[in-house]
């Protein structure tokens, strides 16, 4: 049933209940790509195979429940303003597809291009901007500069007063960059995979890989017993590492726990995104009024989904020296999540050393604004077996060869 | 306005009346009132408005459970707090409270319009719709969500107050001052261990501060409260914390308080904190956190006058309050006839008690009973009536079938619910603790401890006083023995006469066939009815998960305390499974809001960060040095003279220097002291260079890089004997550097003898550079010979300057004849003065971190973090040079190899000479074939530093570019924010001097 005003007009008047968004079958016993982890990134990969590549008969298991890794915990924001051009074209490939999402989902994905603003602090900071904005505009992405006074103009909450301990130098703003409603986006996925065919497992832990002779993966052992697979994708965020032992692979993955809070809902007072990476903290404010804050991860690996009570005291430092009024303001909930770091902070997305088995990862703190590119290019290479062109670069291999994409590097200290 | 609701008894002091205002309206209350109770006090039950369908809404509970009577305080000077619970907010002098999310008054609110929409704004009607036009949503659909959406304002000022942040250790922390935790509090202290107990509200007793009937130890209830919170605070080892929520259970029995300190006053100390948030190590943990009352769901339950019984008592017997004056009950649960009772002796009619149970029993029952009210067993509530009050109910007999049929209407003006309790497990579940599923009572109570804690009362679901007081000393004890405490033989409290909690009702109360009219709210913030949940149920939202998150019960700011439950059993209902399979969501912290400015505390202004400061900046400060953040050292920027701007300040520092000499504060060098029988191959290890062979007294420059290759620090090393280094590295870099030595040290190196100190703050290091700097020192030294002979480039000396050991170190970062003096750091500054005296004679000039980095890039010497980005390795900066060629390893040896670092179109390190000698690209800036590529182009390269040089009159620009060493004299093109690119040609990155001759004078 596509969903429209005038469906919800005619179920309020005829009360009949909705159809069921997704089905929830009991796995087949084989299909032709079975895809490890029902998130954002899993749910679009299924969706693009079945309606770009006609691969139909696809499954996605997962553990717990579609939607509750770092899809549902994420703080939701979009941008493309990345450094490298491997990184560019990735992330705009994703902005390019979140501008037409819930037409292309029939499902309010609520993409909200409200501009993220990267703030600087330090001479450092500045020249580091600079060079985003240089590198941006060369590939053709919008980011522009600004002066902190046009960056109050842009936040007027922003405190640019000079005497504060790191004063605001300016900004690097883009203006398409922006958020969405992270729980849409995988329901609108999942929705729209179901339709055409895919089936999505929940409560479907995997408890194995199994290979043939040759080495190539022939399925994936679960609790609900064994699925064969011709191709199988591993999206498995924080876990992945343990999944890919499985197959006596080992990544180049630490995992990190990664909070985030929402303040209590308040009416608008916050109109964009702004993030500060030196004094490491983020904020934007969701369309029911949440503020919604985050910052960097927790110093230690781990697997607990909880963090300590020092890094979001220390978020909240940050919080309230760049937006002094909402130090009034209360924190509603804190949650955590566990992020997949590589050595060079970019994803991995293709091949591995096992014939079969495909590999989606290391996407660390950020994610969630790549969901459609990523999972765009995982159906291609999954389908094809070989690497669209936008995710070639994001090999395992690279670590090997050493042609990292390292993102990090250019917010490197200053001497 | 008349206080007409207002009764005898209860904690408020008559004595202190208190004068308030509601949106407005002034009105009066006491002291020991909250905003709530005085509002009732004064037939005042419209309090709020709900989230979504703006349903006028009065008080469901009496505590932190609340979730309609949200109000915003102004306080003045800035004070503005939204969405404060009325029931928390205890009355003061002159108490100002707005209602909120409503248009244009609380009783007349344009968005109600939302409720008679109801149908078509269903649970996830927003994911259905406003889609189109594509871009509509953010333009048009989104804004006018967004001022619809959110409860109260946002502050608008800066917040004037403060907080404080403290750090405490204790035995035994007790969370909660009910009976469970008194009694646990009190065990454990008499047995010696040191006791913090907590309770969110203004004075401990919990549920006893409501208790009419209960006599503990043969005296009342409430003399026994008095008398044990006396007894605790004759004991210096117990720490008191009324107001204090513990809101947040972490690892290693790491707990989080936050206690209100002066909200609560009519005029508070501007000096004290207004909260102070309490970080706690606790031995042993007992959880008596209560139990929270369930609203029963059914059409209206939302009317202002419908209301927990358990909050009428409090207000009741509490307060001083009648909620109504013809009451009906609607209860499954024993406890909600001690309400009947109390409001019928406190003069309120009761007209009904009806009772979903069929053959209910019990001593509230009895003692009902044989008060004459009308118990109606087998009875239900199938709608209420009123908008702004409720005003009468129509009742329903259940049948022996279960069938129910309309029973007629009865008139009311307050309907009082009773869905029996839930335990409050919040801060067993944030302990990481697994909840069980009581099946008998319908209740999650805790199960497996994983830290160490014990729950005792409601919070485990027991409720008769006698028992809860029991488990209570029970849990203080075994608290107290579990942290080394032996007990002494005291005696749990004794207790009787009490109606306890008996019974309860989850899930949506039974209907007529056919459903009624109305709503039958679940989670009353939010606006989330039992319809909703069953519909997302049918739209395949299985997990209690998703159907939290598709109808957002649970997430308002009550965080779902009332309403958990409640919809837990409807979803499992809807699905046909047993309500634990079909999952709890999972319990956050904190447990009730915590002020950011609680969490934050002192680290704001001045305190935010730690500043660092060199023994010389307040010289620098004196002489109006511009200073710049790096790290957390303030670095001086540039010293402008009055009417100078920054740029004509570098330009005479550069040429001072070049032309005289000038001094640097370089004290923010990062050092590390390397000592040791294996300090040099330690360091062989870690630097790309060798250092066996390096003589004492002769320093070296040094490159580390990180293990895939690429340089990640430099300096210069200087020996001092054959088994000391001092290590230099980047300001910025040194910590990095220390834990990366100490890193390998501890594991990987195990089999050298090496000892790291950091020792950057122990020299303060005074860098005289020029071809005067000789001249300059020449007097103040002694013991060191300075003549080029014994004391060339790269060498360091040991002897003294104005009578203070200094180690000397010749080194240039300047391309001229320079010295760097290291002096322990609490001579650094009288150092400084002397050095300065004897540089006026000579004409030469301070100069700060701006005209050094131009002065550096003159030379080409690079600056790591800024020509190089960690991607960036030796070969690439051309310094093939800085490679022990015949070193075993060092780390990054082995990735240096790899296929793609020795690929020749790497970005390398060059010079780009501008066509245009007065343009200074931005740093960062592109570097491309033409002048105008396409968008979406690839870059060349970027330029990593780029100056105005004065020696040159030009500009001077650095950068990586593809293969650039071997494309000398080619012409690219430099992006420009404002333009078509620049072009430029590829030259050496070294500028000035190239041949060191001035180096080496």
């Amino acid at each position: 049933m596509k969903f429209s005003a005038l469906a919800l007009l005619k179920q309020a008047l005829s009360g009949e209940p909705w159809p069921e968004q997704w089905r929830s079958p009991e796995p087949k016993p084989a299909y032709d790509v079975v895809i490890v982890g029902a998130g954002g990134h899993g749910l679009a990969t299924a969706y693009y195979l079945a309606k770009e590549h006609g691969l139909h008969n696809v499954a996605v298991i997962e553990k717990g429940w579609l939607g509750g890794g770092n899809t549902g915990r994420n703080t939701t924001i979009i941008r493309s303003n990345y450094l490298w051009e491997e990184s560019q074209k990735l992330y705009e490939h994703a902005v390019k597809l979140w501008e037409g999402l819930s037409q292309e989902l029939n499902y309010n994905v609520m993409y909200s291009p409200r501009g993220v603003m990267m703030l600087a602090h330090t001479e450092h900071d500045i020249q580091s901007a600079k060079r985003h904005i240089h590198a941006n505009r060369l590939g053709g992405i919008d980011n522009e500069w600004l002066t902190p006074e046009e960056a109050q103009a842009f936040c007027p909450i922003l405190n640019i007063s000079r005497d504060i301990r790191y004063p605001i130098l300016g900004a690097a703003l883009q203006r398409r960059g922006g958020t969405a409603r992270h729980d849409a986006v995988a329901w609108g996925y999942a929705r729209g995979a179901s339709a055409l065919g895919v089936d999505i497992i929940q409560n479907c832990e995997v408890k194995g890989l199994r290979r043939a002779p040759s080495g190539a993966i022939t399925g994936v052992e679960t609790t609900k017993g064994f699925i064969g697979a011709k191709r199988v994708g591993v999206v498995a965020a924080g876990h992945t590492s343990v999944i890919m032992q499985m197959a006596d692979v080992q990544m180049p993955l630490e995992s990190y726990p990664l909070q985030a809070l929402v303040s209590e809902p308040v009416k608008p007072v916050m109109p964009c995104v702004v993030m500060s990476n030196t004094i490491h903290a983020y904020m934007s404010q969701s369309d029911k009024g949440e503020l919604v804050i985050g910052a960097g991860t927790d110093a230690y690996t781990s697997y607990s989904q909880t963090g300590g009570l020092h890094i979001s005291a220390h978020t909240l430092d940050a919080i309230c020296e760049l937006f002094p009024v909402v130090r009034r303001m209360k924190m509603l909930r804190n949650w955590g999540g566990i992020v997949d770091v590589t050595p060079d902070r970019s994803p991995i997305i293709g091949k591995t050393p096992v014939e079969g088995l495909f590999v989606n990862c290391g996407w660390g703190t950020g994610g969630f604004k790549a969901t459609p590119g990523s999972g765009h290019v995982f159906a291609w290479t999954l389908a094809k077996g070989e690497p669209h062109p936008i995710n070639a670069p994001f090999s395992l291999d690279r670590f090997r060869t050493g042609r990292l994409i390292d993102e990090a590097a250019a917010a490197a200290v200053a001497h | 306005m008349s206080d007409g609701f207002r009764i005898k008894g209860g904690r408020i002091d008559r004595a202190k009346p208190i004068s308030f205002s509601f949106d407005g309206t002034v009105y009066r209350g006491y002291e020991g009132d909250t905003l709530a109770s005085a509002l009732l006090a004064n037939g005042v039950h419209l309090m709020g408005r709900s989230f979504k369908y703006h349903r006028p809404r009065g008080v469901l509970a009496a505590g932190a459970e609340e979730p309609n009577a949200l109000v915003t305080v102004t306080r003045g000077g800035g004070r503005s707090t939204p969405n404060l619970r009325a029931t928390q907010v205890e009355l003061y002098e002159g108490l100002q409270a707005e209602s909120q999310n409503r248009f244009s008054s609380l009783g007349f609110d344009i968005g109600e319009i939302n409720d008679l929409a109801g149908p078509l704004l269903g649970a996830g009607f927003y994911y259905k719709t406003f889609m189109q036009p594509k871009g509509a949503w953010a333009k048009l659909y989104e804004p006018l969500i967004r001022r619809a959406a959110g409860l109260g304002e946002a502050p608008r000022h800066p917040d004037p107050d403060h907080y404080a942040n403290r750090f405490a250790h204790c035995d035994v922390l007790v969370a909660g001052g009910g009976p469970a935790g008194l009694a646990a509090a009190l065990a454990a202290a008499q047995s010696g261990a040191r006791v913090i107990l907590a309770d969110e509200q203004n004075e401990f007793g919990g549920s006893l501060l409501a208790e009419t009937t209960a006599t503990i130890d043969d005296q009342p209830a409430q003399d026994w409260v008095r008398a044990t919170i006396a007894a605790l605070n004759a004991m210096p080892h117990v720490t008191l914390l009324p107001r204090t929520t513990v809101f947040g259970y972490f690892q290693q029995n790491f707990l989080g308080l936050v206690e209100r300190v002066t909200d609560h006053q009519a005029a508070p100390p501007s000096a004290v904190a207004r909260e102070r948030l309490w970080q706690v190590r606790a031995k042993e943990v007992v959880l008596a956190t209560g139990a929270i009352e369930r609203p029963l769901v059914f059409a209206g339950n939302d009317r202002p006058g419908v209301m927990l019984a358990s909050a009428a008592r409090i207000f009741c017997n509490r307060y001083g309050v009648l909620v109504g004056r013809r009451v009906i009950l609607f209860t499954a649960d024993d406890s909600a006839y001690a309400a009947a009772l109390d409001l019928f002796r406190a003069g309120a009619t009761i007209m009904a008690i009806a009772d979903l149970r069929t053959n209910p029993t019990g001593p509230g029952v009895d003692a009902a009973r044989a008060a004459k009210l009308p118990v109606m067993p087998g009875t239900v509530i199938i709608a209420a009536h009123g908008r702004l009050r409720a005003d009468g109910v129509t009742l329903g007999a259940i049948g022996e079938d279960g069938a129910v049929r309309a029973a007629g209407d009865l008139p009311c003006d307050a309907l009082l619910m009773a869905g029996g309790f839930t335990p409050t497990v919040h801060l067993f579940s944030q302990s990481r603790g697994k909840l069980t599923y009581d099946e008998a009572r319908q209740m999650f109570i805790p199960g497996t401890s994983v830290q160490r804690e014990r729950s005792a009362g409601g919070a485990k679901g027991t409720f008769a006083l006698a028992a809860i007081l029991a488990e209570g000393h029970a849990a203080g004890r075994d608290a107290a023995q579990k942290a080394g405490f032996t007990s002494e033989a005291h005696v749990a409290p004794q207790a009787k006469g009490d109606i306890p909690v008996a019974g309860g009702f989850v899930g949506a109360v039974p209907q007529p066939k056919g459903g009624v009219k109305g709503k039958a709210f679940v989670d009353f913030q939010n606006d989330v009815k039992a319809t909703d949940i069953i519909a997302a149920t049918q739209e395949g939202f299985r997990s209690i998960e998703h159907v939290k998150r598709y109808t957002t019960t649970g997430m308002a700011t009550d965080q779902g305390k009332t309403s958990n439950m409640n919809a837990l059993a409807i979803a499992a209902d809807a699905l046909d499974r047993p309500l634990p399979q079909v999952g709890l969501t999972t319990f956050r912290m904190p447990y009730t809001p915590v002020t950011f400015g609680s969490i934050a505390g002192h680290a704001r202004g001045d305190l935010f960060d730690p500043v660092r400061q060199t023994p010389i900046h307040g010289w620098a400060d004196e002489q109006g040095a511009a200073f710049e953040n790096v790290g957390l050292w303030k670095r001086a920027w540039y010293f402008a003279k009055p009417g100078e701007t920054m740029h004509e300040a570098v330009v005479r520092e550069c040429m001072t220097v070049r032309r005289a000499a000038g001094l640097f504060d370089a004290s923010t060098l990062g050092k590390i002291e390397v000592v040791g029988p294996d300090a040099a191959e330690f360091l062989n290890r870690l630097y790309t260079n060798p250092f066996s062979k390096l003589e004492v007294g002769r320093c070296r420059y040094g490159l580390m890089l990180n293990e895939a290759g690429f340089v990640m620090d430099d300096g210069v090393i200087g020996r001092l004997a054959t088994d000391r280094f001092h290590v230099t590295m980047t300001t910025g870099g040194a910590p990095r550097v220390l834990a990366h030595m100490e890193d390998y040290l501890q594991t990987e190196f195990t089999d050298l003898k090496v000892w790291l100190t950091s020792t950057t703050e122990q020299w303060a290091v005074i860098a005289v550079q020029g071809p005067r700097a000789r001249a300059i020192i020449a007097p103040l030294v002694e013991g060191i010979d300075l003549s080029a002979e014994a004391m060339p480039h790269m060498s360091v000396k040991t002897g003294t300057i104005c009578g203070v050991e200094t180690r000397l170190f010749r080194v240039s970062f300047t391309g001229e004849l320079g010295f760097e003096i290291n002096v322990p750091s609490d001579y650094g500054r009288a150092v400084w003065d002397a050095v300065w005296a004897e540089a006026r004679k000579h004409d030469v000039c301070a100069y700060g971190t701006e005209a050094m980095h131009v002065l550096r890039a003159e030379k080409g010497y690079i600056i790591v973090g800024q020509d190089t980005d960690g991607t960036v390795t030796p070969a690439d900066l051309g310094m093939e040079w800085a490679i022990g060629k015949s070193k075993p390893d060092f780390v990054g040896k082995r990735s240096l190899s790899r296929s793609d670092l020795v690929k020749p179109n790497r970005p390398q390190l060059v010079g780009l000479r501008t066509a245009d000698p007065g343009f200074v690209p931005d740093m960062g800036a592109q570097i491309v074939p033409v002048a105008n590529p396409a968008p979406g182009s690839s870059a060349q390269g970027f330029v990593s530093s780029s100056y105005d040089s004065a020696v040159l009159g030009r500009s001077i620009v650095m950068g990586l570019v593809a293969g650039g060493r071997a494309r000398m004299a080619e012409t690219v093109f430099i992006t420009r924010l404002d333009g078509a690119a620049a072009p430029a040609t590829i030259v050496e990155p070294i500028f000035y001097d190239p041949d060191g001759e001035r180096l080496h004078g």
